[in-house]
């Protein structure tokens, strides 16, 4: 599992930092084994002015992208911010995914990064080229540059001669490539902001979009792996005879996951894991629970941790204060990210060369650690990303694709790893889970003089030594967006065993969801209303910005129909502002909560495709009431307890509530959609169960069990 | 082993296979049809619904032995150009996110469409619970059924 690590160590501060790094120009490298569904060409394609772009001699234009599409739609983003610059026909541009290479720079997707960070190189890609185009039919006219324009695919002469790009292709392969192209400035915009269809839609629903899952390479095998039920254990020793008289089944091998059965197929494959009689050398954590973990975390949030912001002198504050909130606990569980695709990927070990097609956010990732194991040269290894079916974060971790390595090195031949859904739901990389204990004073205004904060959890990376503050753990707290003179975060770290990975939005998607509702408890004690209050104390001009345009949108202060309650709740995370109104009715007796509507104010900047920006918030939004109501990974016997969607599951379209969308005009460079809106999603949920109930959820998630009996507690 | 003759959109198979493979693994991984995708195994996820005999069926947890004479279709059978009215509601809305659940989506729409001409709200939650969307892609197959509905009785309410 040393790749589950090492990601942790290297990746991540770089991953969910606040600078992503901008992507370099390169070249583009298409393999003979591409795997888009984009048919290999059959025109000449002379005109390739950098990394990103390939003009052919039909005017056909295509646009590779170093990025990994998995649902968020850069396969259409991207291409969408070159072709603006360009002036292209949009209708003849395709996109194309490439291969690992470093001339992409940094491919590693995630971190809502990928909008923000292409922004500035696809323009000038799109606007250099295009001023090329521009040289060349000037030079073919033999009339001054500055008398042509561009429109759709032409370059057009103020006489009104024109000259499609694909005539013009092989000429402006020829002309300088110039060093700072002039942009477009943003009202000139006219393709960037339309609602456009992704470029990928038509081959996700005719079945002919290929997944990881899907890849088949001549010769291959299919395997799955038994790993050891308890994280940190290992093969003491196994008994593979029964494995292998099953028909179908090629070999047994241990590699350090655990025990792998190849098999010509799946099915055969998870047939003979079946038969397998494997002893395990099970370690400490068999002796962990939920339970021993919250009572660790109980007694350490006693104990002094690292110190993440400190202002002023809470302690004090509180200690002269009457009115106030103390203990106030919170709790959030571990998170597995069950993408609908389980893992998967296909490696073929050679000698001399390495060739890997994946589901994965990390394809140069992949490229290094091919070759580290094979001990082959990088530019002998060939990674093919395919599309992701979901990411979510586990797809940043290659530990699957390091065991199809493992495996065809050993077989030699092609080998594909299936992961079941149970393998995926007990062996993942967690949302850690935390134990938080608040504590603040309010004035006689009604506002908060002082708040004190104790996050006790997993730190990603099991290296962070105890005093370091991971920036992470403590993201979307200690950037606590509201006015306290007064403020003190700490956090404990408490490591217990569980293997731990970056989550859709990642600390915020823990960090909203306790700050967001203990702002309500004040507001509440202060008497005021939780919009106005908010608004109050918020020191940043785009988050207000949302919060008021949310509310406004949702009509706050209205009343509404008789059972029907709202909550608010905003959230900074990845330079993007999101506020939401979530509306719900509750039914006290059986404790079923209903959301019925979502309304979501959000600031990225310039919105690249509206629909699919709000297709983005959507989905980040019914992943936060999956989270509210659904998800929670339990420990017993240093097991996970949940295996499969009956017991690990995520809402269902009838709990899908109405979303409604509304971004605030901007001419900011854009930033991203991916995360973001899922923060504030729970705390406004939890904050209208409040509203209808009196009960304050402090824990995630809430069943209707748990909610009826806080309700006969109140 | 034994071996086996699957009628899948309209045309005949033949696979050697052990009668307890699922329907969904016959057609991935011996016949290379993977447009119907592996999503859990067990029923819970719906990835892998395709239509047999015109209804909505798991093939994760359809034996190869039980499929028999039954006539499979699967997304690739819906049309062979995006035609299919479903298929062109699903681009007006853009349903997919990763798309890997969409398959499934289509095909449970497509199951409710052949039993309901104009599904009601409460029609679509029924057949198209058993789904799952992990992107939340929800609010647009709702749409896409509807306008598909609409498209399908000519445009009648």
């Amino acid at each position: 599992m040393s790749e589950r690590q090492n990601l942790n160590r290297r990746e991540f501060i770089a991953l969910v930092g606040a600078a992503g790094a901008g992507l370099a120009l390169g070249f583009h490298l298409i393999s003979e084994h591409r795997l888009d569904a984009f048919a290999a060409e059959t025109v000449a394609t002379p005109f390739e002015p950098n990394a990103w772009l390939r003009i052919d001699t039909s005017g056909g234009v295509t646009v590779t992208i170093g990025k990994v599409e998995m649902g968020q739609g850069v396969r259409t983003a991207l291409p969408m911010i070159l072709a603006e610059e360009l002036d292209a026909d949009w209708s003849k541009v395709k996109a194309e995914q490439g291969d690992a290479h470093s001339k992409y720079g940094r491919m590693t997707t995630g971190g809502s990064a990928s909008v923000r960070t292409a922004w500035e190189t696809l323009r000038k890609a799109g606007a250099s080229a295009r001023e090329m185009l521009v040289a060349a039919a000037a030079q073919t006219w033999s009339v001054p540059a500055s008398d042509c324009r561009t429109e759709n695919g032409m370059v057009i002469h103020a006489s009104g001669k024109k000259l499609s790009y694909g005539e013009l292709a092989a000429k402006a392969a020829t002309m300088a490539v110039p060093q700072y192209p002039k942009l477009k400035e943003p009202k000139d915009f006219k393709l960037i902001g339309k609602r456009v269809m992704k470029l990928d839609t038509p081959e996700k629903i005719s079945g002919k979009a290929i997944y990881g899952m899907d890849v088949k390479a001549p010769n291959m095998l299919v395997a799955v792996v038994e790993r050891c039920p308890v994280f940190g254990g290992k093969v003491k020793a196994f008994e593979a005879s029964a494995a292998k008289k099953i028909k179908g089944v090629k070999h047994v091998v241990q590699i350090p996951s655990g025990v792998a059965v190849l098999a010509s197929d799946y099915w055969t494959a998870m047939q003979g894991r079946a038969q397998l009689k494997i002893t395990w050398d099970e370690g400490d954590f068999a002796k962990q629970s939920s339970d021993s973990i919250l009572a660790e975390r109980k007694k350490l949030a006693e104990t002094k941790g690292a110190v993440a912001k400190s202002v002023g002198n809470v302690e004090k504050e509180l200690a002269s204060t009457k009115k106030k909130i103390t203990n106030a606990v919170y709790e959030v569980p571990y998170l597995a990210h069950a993408p609908m695709e389980p893992m998967a990927a296909v490696a073929d070990v050679r000698d001399g060369s390495v060739e890997i097609w994946a589901s994965t956010q990390v394809p140069d990732r992949v490229q290094n650690m091919a070759s580290d194991m094979t001990g082959t040269s990088k530019d002998k290894v060939i990674v093919h990303t395919t599309f992701l079916g979901g990411g979510f974060g586990r797809k940043l971790y290659p530990d699957y694709i390091e065991e199809a390595i493992h495996l065809s090195k050993a077989v030699k031949q092609p080998v594909k790893i299936v992961w079941s859904r149970e393998d995926d739901i007990q062996h993942d990389l967690y949302r850690p889970s935390t134990y938080n204990v608040f504590n603040a004073a309010l004035g006689e205004d009604g506002l908060p003089t002082a708040l004190s904060l104790k996050i006790v959890g997993d730190a990603l990376n099991k290296s962070n030594p105890k005093d370091n503050v991971e920036g992470a753990a403590v993201e979307g707290a200690s950037n606590l967006p509201y006015k306290i003179p007064n403020l003190h975060i700490e956090w404990v770290m408490h490591n217990p065993g569980v293997p731990t990975g970056a989550w859709r939005s990642v600390g915020s998607s823990q960090n909203a969801f306790i700050t967001e509702g203990f702002i309500d408890e004040l507001a509440h004690l202060a008497g005021k209303d939780p919009f106005e209050y908010r608004k109050q104390l918020l020191t940043d001009a785009r988050l207000k910005a949302v919060l008021e345009l949310a509310a406004e949108k949702a009509g706050w202060g209205n009343p509404l129909p008789q059972g029907v309650y709202r909550g608010i709740a905003c959230h900074k995370s990845f330079q993007s502002y999101a506020a939401e109104v979530a509306e719900v009715s509750v039914d006290k007796k059986t404790g079923e909560v209903k959301v019925l509507r979502v309304v979501c104010a959000y600031d990225c900047g310039i919105v690249v495709n509206p629909d699919g920006a709000e297709a983005q918030l959507e989905g980040g939004i019914a992943d936060g009431v999956s989270c509210t109501f659904k998800r929670a990974i339990t420990i017993k016997d240093g097991r996970v307890e949940q295996a499969n969607f009956d017991n690990y599951d995520s809402i269902r379209i009838n709990e899908m509530p109405k979303v409604e969308i509304h971004f605030v005009p901007s001419a900011e460079a854009p930033t991203g959609t991916g995360e973001p809106a899922v923060p504030p999603a729970a705390p406004a949920i939890c904050n209208a169960i409040f509203a209808a109930t009196g009960v304050r959820v402090r824990k995630l998630p809430i069943r209707p069990e748990d909610l009826v009996k806080q309700l006969g507690e109140n | 082993m034994a071996s086996f003759t699957l009628d899948i959109n309209n045309k005949k198979y033949k696979v050697d296979a052990s009668p307890d493979m699922p329907l969904l693994w016959a057609m991935r991984d011996l016949l290379g049809m993977t447009g119907t995708k592996f999503g859990c195994g067990k029923g819970y996820c719906g990835a892998c619904t395709v239509l047999i005999d015109g209804e909505a069926a798991k093939s994760c947890s359809r034996p190869i032995e039980m499929v028999g004479k039954s006539k499979i279709t699967t997304v690739e059978g819906l049309s062979s150009d995006n035609s299919h009215a479903l298929q062109r509601a699903w681009m007006k809305y853009d349903v997919p996110q990763c798309g890997y659940c969409q398959s499934g989506q289509l095909m449970a729409a497509a199951a409710l469409l052949n039993e309901k001409k104009n599904p009601t709200d409460m029609d679509i939650d029924e057949a198209m619970s058993g789904v799952l969307c992990r992107c939340g892609t929800y609010q647009r197959v709702r749409l896409a059924i509807h306008e598909a509905a609409k498209e399908m009785t000519g445009g009648a309410k």
